[in-house]
C-alpha cells in the first residue's frame, strides 16, 4: 500500500511537471492526461471509487479531448513563438518554489497531521452512499447545475461562432 | 499514510501549476495547468474527508461524516466542465482575432 502511494505521488508529480516542461502542446494535453490518472489512482486509494470514475470520465475523457479538438482544430501545436525571456521564466520558478517552500513549512508542524488515514475503509465514497446525499440534501444545486451547464453551452456557442461581418466578407 | 502525505502531495501539484502559470507563455497551457491546481484542490478535499470521517467514525460506527466533501468535489467538476467550455470558446476567439495563442499579443488590451 505504501509502495502504491509512492508509485502513485511519483507518475502524479513528474507527468505535472512534463506538463509544464512539454514544448509541444499536444505532449502536455497528453502528460495531463496521465496525471489525472495518477490522481484518480489516488482516489481508489482513499477509496473514493465513484469520485475516481467521474474524475477518468470527465477530466480524462471529455476536458482533455476538448483541449485536443481545439488544439488540432486550430492547427496551433506549433513550437513556441516569441520572444523567450530567460528572466521571466526564472522568476517564475523562483516565485512557485518560495510559496511552496512557505506553505511546507507552516504546515510541517501542525498537530492535526499526524492523524492517519486508513485506506480502502470506510464506504462514503461509494455510490450508494453519496447518491443519496446528492438526490436528498443537494438536489436543488444538482438541478441549478443543469442550468449552468445550459448557460455554458450558450455562452460557448456564442463566443466561438463567427460574428455577422465575417460572414458577410466571406 | 498520514493526512501530510496528501497535504504535501497537493502542495506540490499546486506550485507546479502556479509555476506553469507564470512560466509559459501559450494560453493553453496556461489553462491546462490552472486545471492542474483545481485537481490538486480536490484531491486535498478528498483526503480531508476521510480524516474528518475516521475520526468521525471512531465514535459512531455508521456515521456518513465527510461525505459533503466528496459532493464539493463532484460540484467542483461539474463547474470546470462548464468554464472549460466556455474558456475554450474565448481562446479560439482570441486565436481567430490576434492568430496566435501567446499572452504577450494580448498587451494591446491595455491600449
Amino acid at each position: 500500500m505504501q509502495l502504491l502511494f509512492w508509485l502513485l505521488t511519483l507518475l502524479t508529480l513528474g507527468s505535472a511537471v512534463m506538463v509544464v516542461y512539454s514544448k509541444n502542446p499536444v505532449h502536455s494535453i497528453l502528460w495531463l492526461i496521465v496525471t489525472f490518472f495518477g490522481i484518480s489512482g489516488h482516489y481508489v486509494l482513499l477509496n473514493a471509487q465513484f469520485l475516481a470514475i467521474v474524475n477518468i470520465i470527465v477530466y480524462a475523457g471529455a476536458i482533455m479531448v476538448l483541449f485536443l479538438f481545439v488544439v488540432m482544430l486550430m492547427n496551433l501545436n506549433m513550437t513556441s513563438v516569441g520572444i523567450k525571456n530567460k528572466w521571466l521564466t526564472f522568476a517564475g520558478v523562483i516565485s512557485g518554489g518560495s510559496l511552496m517552500l512557505i506553505l511546507v513549512a507552516a504546515l510541517k508542524d501542525a498537530s492535526e497531521m499526524r492523524s492517519q488515514l486508513a485506506m480502502h475503509t470506510g464506504d462514503i465514497g461509494l455510490i450508494n452512499n453519496l447518491g443519496m446525499v446528492l438526490f436528498k440534501d443537494y438536489v436543488l444545486p444538482f438541478e441549478i447545475s443543469s442550468v449552468l451547464f445550459l448557460s455554458a453551452m450558450v455562452g460557448a456557442v456564442l463566443i466561438g461562432k463567427k460574428s455577422e461581418n465575417e460572414l458577410v466578407n466571406q | 499514510m498520514t493526512i501530510n502525505h496528501y497535504v504535501f502531495l497537493s502542495v506540490a501539484l499546486f506550485c507546479i501549476g502556479i509555476i506553469g502559470v507564470l512560466t509559459r507563455r501559450n494560453m493553453i497551457i496556461i489553462f491546462m495547468c490552472v486545471e492542474l491546481m483545481l485537481n490538486a484542490v480536490n484531491l486535498l478535499l478528498v483526503a480531508f474527508s476521510k480524516m474528518h470521517y475516521l475520526a468521525a467514525a471512531a465514535r459512531d460506527a455508521a456515521t456518513t461524516a465527510g461525505t459533503d466533501a466528496q459532493l464539493f468535489v463532484f460540484f467542483i467538476m461539474v463547474v470546470a466542465a462548464a468554464e472549460v467550455s466556455v474558456g475554450l470558446a474565448i481562446i479560439v476567439m482570441l486565436y481567430r482575432n490576434t492568430h496566435s495563442v501567446d499572452i504577450n499579443f494580448l498587451n494591446r488590451l491595455k491600449h
